[in-house]
């Protein structure tokens, strides 16, 4: 029987209801009293050399309040970086400025050269285009391979060259690892591109700084996934504004995906200028500069080379890796292409021996960083693709190979660092083959055939890393921040509950999943209970929302901070009845003593906590308010197994999805409803990386694909109706709800599945085609029929 | 977006006076001189407005023609056509999305002569004449290459004339993030001979596909076009195909118009 109720059931969402009817509060919808507008001026050469802005008639424009280069900023800290990767030899990574401005040189197109703050935005677009820009254009540097080239031009005249790092994983056994591919039985190799994709939430970004001259606080309104960490990383590093006289809000944030969490030079503008100008100062994003202006993702070029003995085992693995920096190093980049990445290499399968390389590369793109998945799909990708192509190499059936090498045993520790809890990987396979009726598959393709079709059917699987993640094991991999999370729960005194929480809900449904859990701890209507987030005036200290995090991390401080609260309630209750403590009971909203009739309320307990009249003033304090910190022991490791059926129009190279196929473990699960959601949005970008979605550059380093009239976007006529199943649950072993998150799963899942199908939809024709780089547009399909 | 005015006339002598003014430019259903604006790429004194010209607007059907004025969004064309030019309507019902389709007309559409719309394939395929404040302007001498029409400075299409052939079909491949038109191909048979236009493929806009016409005329079944093929010469290379991939469309497509004409 479903639940109605609390953990388990799928309450509808409570905040679609302001969502879907148009009362939602983004940062856009903020205005304040008297705010002027700002344009950027941004580069439209990739790279170049600013020998001179002059301003003089843009300033004189009507409505121009004051115009900003990067003169204004000197002396005033650049974008911090927030992780710090060690190359193999030891040496810590080459690392940049970034200064708000551009200061001497332009890197990128969409590079920020000025700032003009006007009364409307008009305004300030019109004396935007009177800024005189002496720019000397300098060669661009846009291929990765290209960048490495000795006497290739320089993006950071400052560095030695335009390798960020250098980074064996793990360096130890990078001998072990090529011999054992040079004895082995049988090596697969692939090459691939994992390509560079723009994110394009819905919402585009905002930033609205205030600044209170009376008080001297400042105040940034912020489309961010982790306020907390704006405020640390623009008060501390960039412009020395104490936590305690700066507040930045967050407020409904439509989107992230990865794109929202890092420091961007726009809302460090908005925060100086307000003061700087004395007026409130707002931005808005065009869709045309979020193209150029947001956090690109994923742009990886990867060889892998697999190495079985003579019965199919993995006995080794190497992959190497060109990772995009871009331009400068946007706040967590170093970590993608490693961390996230490296460790994730072992996939689901014992394989022995691991060594990953991934050189990071500086160009004269958009900055790169995470983007949902976050180096994970790009593991997942590249590992599952390679034992999809050796297992036709060796004729064995893809998914035999897989189960062949499935870890089996819990916990397991990698040879790449990490150490999965739990898991079954045969249970979320025995489920897809149910399914997918794998069995029924010759038939649906002769069916397809009989239309002119070739059906191809693609599998794969997948492992993450979420609920990032303990402190301590971040800290010593180069994370300049902790990564526990917070949770303030203060019940009112007739029984009601807000939990101020330092996760942020970006789309995720944290105001209607995290009362489920509350109200199942203690007992009461989830309506009791309402969630605040988003405002570092409010929530304690949090590190935010990304790499699946909230429920496992924030939901765990949440929990730990509601027991706290169920625990002084008993002693109240306990005093209230006269017993003794260890005999109060909770349940159903009520403590009772056991053995007895006796009982109080809830809200009678949380009424005498105000009103402390019948109290014991002498063991503990009035009020119902409690905080926790959680910082976890491990990650969690969601894992799952995909399959995807495609149709190919063989005169076109057209491909249609026709099922997509998710069977994920995610532990216990508090909103299966949300859940599927989750998992549905990760398929479509999923899907919309494996066959639609690409940001390309010209050898110029123009970008191409900006604007949805040439970067394709998924709609809803192009993908499937989903069949997702949740229902394999290894409970995650080490945080109190047994969670693991599921909120990248879709994205990381099935990309190769995609791929794979269509693939095995081309050999199925007879086309020797054993790879094609994604997105499989039909173009790209086609070429690869015409051999 | 830039200042202008707006002027909104209710004929079209009112509208041909009104665009007059010097840097005037006319303004139908906006569907792509709005954005041009709104991306200050165009930067026009006057905009005159030719939606609330009721002259403009409709269609109608006489002795094997099909009129539309110029004014008539697209939507209404997929409506009111339906019954005396089926492959018309079909092909008007399946521009863009509903919004789209409701504000942009056939005569922007015409005098826009965006490469990859879907219209002029239509126009040129079905032998159109284009009516204009001025004179009337068969299709073959109308269309002048991508963006270039015959229309001079501050003509107005005021109405389209389609000969309704004995039968026709649009087939539209798609460019995946705009859909737009990679290819389409629109096939009209009629009793003197078939005509073949495309839309999409080529550097030089809508073009016919001679070759095809003539073997479709003798023979109007998709295999006798089977031994033809198409330069990608010429034809636009971009990130969503390269001109081979369009010239092999452009086949594919044809063949599968003549297998839905019929």
């Amino acid at each position: 029987m479903p639940k109605d109720s609390g953990i388990g059931a799928s309450t509808k969402r409570r905040e679609d209801v302001r969502f879907l009817s148009g009362t939602g509060n983004y940062t856009d919808d903020i205005n304040v009293h008297g705010q002027a507008y700002v344009h950027f001026l941004r580069s439209d050469v990739a790279h170049g050399r600013i020998n001179g802005i002059d301003t003089t008639a843009a300033a004189a424009m009507p409505g121009v309040v004051r115009i900003f280069t990067g003169a204004d900023f000197e002396g005033i800290g650049g974008l911090p970086c927030g992780w710090q990767v060690t190359d193999r030899h030891g040496e810590p990574m080459q690392e940049p400025g970034h200064p708000v401005l551009a200061q001497g040189k332009v890197r990128h197109v969409g590079d920020p050269i000025a700032a003009v703050v006007a009364d409307t935005y008009a305004q300030a677009r019109d004396a935007a285009e009177a800024i005189e820009v002496d720019i000397e254009e300098l060669p661009a540097v846009v291929d990765m391979k290209a960048a490495l080239d000795e006497g290739a031009a320089k993006v950071h005249d400052d560095l030695k060259n335009n390798l960020c790092y250098d980074w064996g994983f793990v360096e130890e056994n990078r001998d072990a690892v090529d011999a054992a591919i040079k004895g082995a039985a049988h090596v697969t190799t692939l090459e691939l591109v994992n390509q560079r994709m723009v994110a394009n939430p819905m919402e585009p970004r905002v930033a609205v700084g205030d600044f209170n001259r009376a008080t001297g606080d400042h105040t940034l309104y912020t489309t961010s996934q982790n306020p907390h960490v704006i405020r640390l990383l623009m008060g501390a590093f960039v412009l020395g504004i104490p936590e305690h006289k700066l507040r930045v809000v967050a407020p409904d944030v439509g989107g992230g995906f990865g794109t929202k969490i890092f420091h961007y030079a726009e809302e460090a503008f908005c925060t100086f200028a307000a003061k700087a100008v004395n007026r409130p100062v707002k931005w808005t994003s065009s869709r045309s500069e979020a193209f150029m202006s947001d956090a690109h993702g994923r742009d990886h070029v990867t060889k892998i080379e697999l190495a079985l003995d003579a019965d199919n085992n993995f006995v080794a693995l190497r992959t190497d890796t060109l990772a995009n920096m871009g331009a400068y190093l946007s706040t967590f980049a170093p970590s993608v292409p490693t961390w996230l990445h490296g460790t994730l290499m072992a996939g689901n399968y014992k394989t022995p021996l691991i060594y990953v390389n991934v050189k990071a590369v500086f160009t004269n793109t958009v900055p790169v960083d995470a983007y949902r998945g976050a180096g994970r799909p790009e593991a997942t990708y590249q590992l599952e693709r390679v034992i999809d192509k050796a297992a036709r190499e060796l004729g064995v059936d893809p998914i035999a190979l897989r189960r062949q090498n499935f870890i089996t045993e819990f916990p397991y520790a990698t040879p790449v660092a990490v150490e999965y809890d739990t898991g079954d990987y045969n249970a979320t396979m025995d489920k897809l083959e149910e399914i997918a009726d794998i069995a029924g598959f010759a038939a649906r393709r002769a069916e397809s055939e009989k239309k002119g079709k070739l059906r191809g059917l693609g599998v794969n699987c997948y492992i993450e890393a979420c609920g990032i993640a303990p402190s301590n094991l971040v800290g010593q991999l180069g994370a300049r921040a902790g990564l526990y999370e917070s949770a303030t729960v203060r019940v009112n005194a007739t029984g009601g509950l807000v939990v101020m929480t330092g996760s942020h809900s970006h789309g995720q449904g944290h105001e209607t999943a995290f009362p489920q859990v509350i109200a199942e701890m203690i007992g009461i209507d989830e309506s009791m209970v309402e969630i605040v987030h988003g405002d570092t005036a409010n929530a304690p200290m949090g590190m935010g929302t990304y790499g699946s995090r909230s429920l496992a991390v924030g939901g765990s401080a949440m929990v730990r901070a509601t027991e706290k609260i169920i625990n002084k309630a008993r002693k109240i209750a306990a005093h209230l009845m006269e017993a003794a403590e260890a005999d109060i009971e909770l349940k159903d909203g009520a403590f009772s003593v056991a053995g007895t009739d006796k009982s109080v309320a809830w809200g009678d307990v949380c009424l005498a906590a105000y009103v402390p009249h019948n109290y014991p003033l002498e063991d503990i304090e009035p009020g119902l308010e409690e905080t926790a910190f959680y910082d976890p022991s491990n990650f969690t490791y969601p894992s799952g197994a995909y399959a995807c059926e495609v149709e190919v129009d063989p005169e076109t190279g057209k491909v249609s999805i026709e099922r997509m196929i998710a069977a994920d473990d995610f532990g216990n699960i508090v909103n299966p409803m949300i859940v599927s959601g989750q998992v549905h949005g990760g398929l479509a970008q999923g899907i919309g990386q494996a066959l639609m979605e690409h940001c390309i550059y010209d050898d110029e380093g123009q970008l191409l694909s900006a604007s949805y009239m040439d970067y394709a976007m998924p709609r809803a006529d192009d993908v499937p109706f989903y069949e997702v199943d949740h229902s394999s649950c290894t409970p995650c072993t080490h945080n109190p709800l047994g969670v693991k998150g599921c909120g990248e799963a879709g994205a990381i899942g099935s990309p190769p599945s995609v791929v794979n199908a269509v693939v095995d939809a081309l050999q199925s024709a007879g086309k020797n085609v054993t790879h094609i780089d994604m997105p499989l547009s039909p173009s790209r399909v086609w070429a690869a029929m015409q051999g | 977006m830039y200042s202008f005015e707006v002027d909104k006339p209710d004929s079209v002598d009112a509208a041909v006076s009104a665009l007059q003014v010097e840097d005037a430019q006319a303004l139908g259903g906006g569907q792509t001189l709005i954005p041009t604006l709104k991306q200050r790429l165009a930067s026009p004194s006057r905009l005159v407005s030719l939606t609330g010209i009721a002259e403009m607007k409709g269609v109608s059907s006489a002795d094997g023609v099909v009129t539309i004025g110029g004014g008539t969004p697209h939507a209404t064309v997929a409506a009111e056509a339906a019954s005396a030019y089926p492959a018309l309507a079909a092909l008007a019902g399946n521009i863009g999305d509903p919004a789209v389709r409701n504000r942009g007309t056939i005569g922007g559409s015409l005098a826009n002569n965006d490469p990859a719309a879907c219209y002029p394939s239509a126009a040129l395929a079905s032998g159109a004449t284009i009516v204009t404040n001025a004179r009337e302007i068969a299709a073959d001498d109308y269309f002048q290459g991508m963006f270039t029409t015959a229309l001079d400075e501050g003509e107005v299409i005021t109405s389209v004339r389609f000969p309704v052939p004995d039968a026709a079909n649009y087939q539209k491949f798609e460019q995946p993030a705009s859909r737009f038109a990679l290819v389409g191909v629109f096939v009209a048979r009629f009793a003197d001979g078939v005509r073949v236009a495309v839309t999409g493929a080529s550097e030089d806009g809508v073009f016919r596909w001679s070759e095809a016409e003539a073997a479709l005329s003798d023979n109007f079944a998709p295999e006798a076009i089977d031994g033809l093929s198409l330069s990608g010469d010429g034809m636009i290379s971009d990130l969503h195909g390269s001109g081979d991939y369009r010239a092999h469309i452009t086949k594919v497509m044809t063949q599968r118009a003549v297998r839905a004409a019929g």
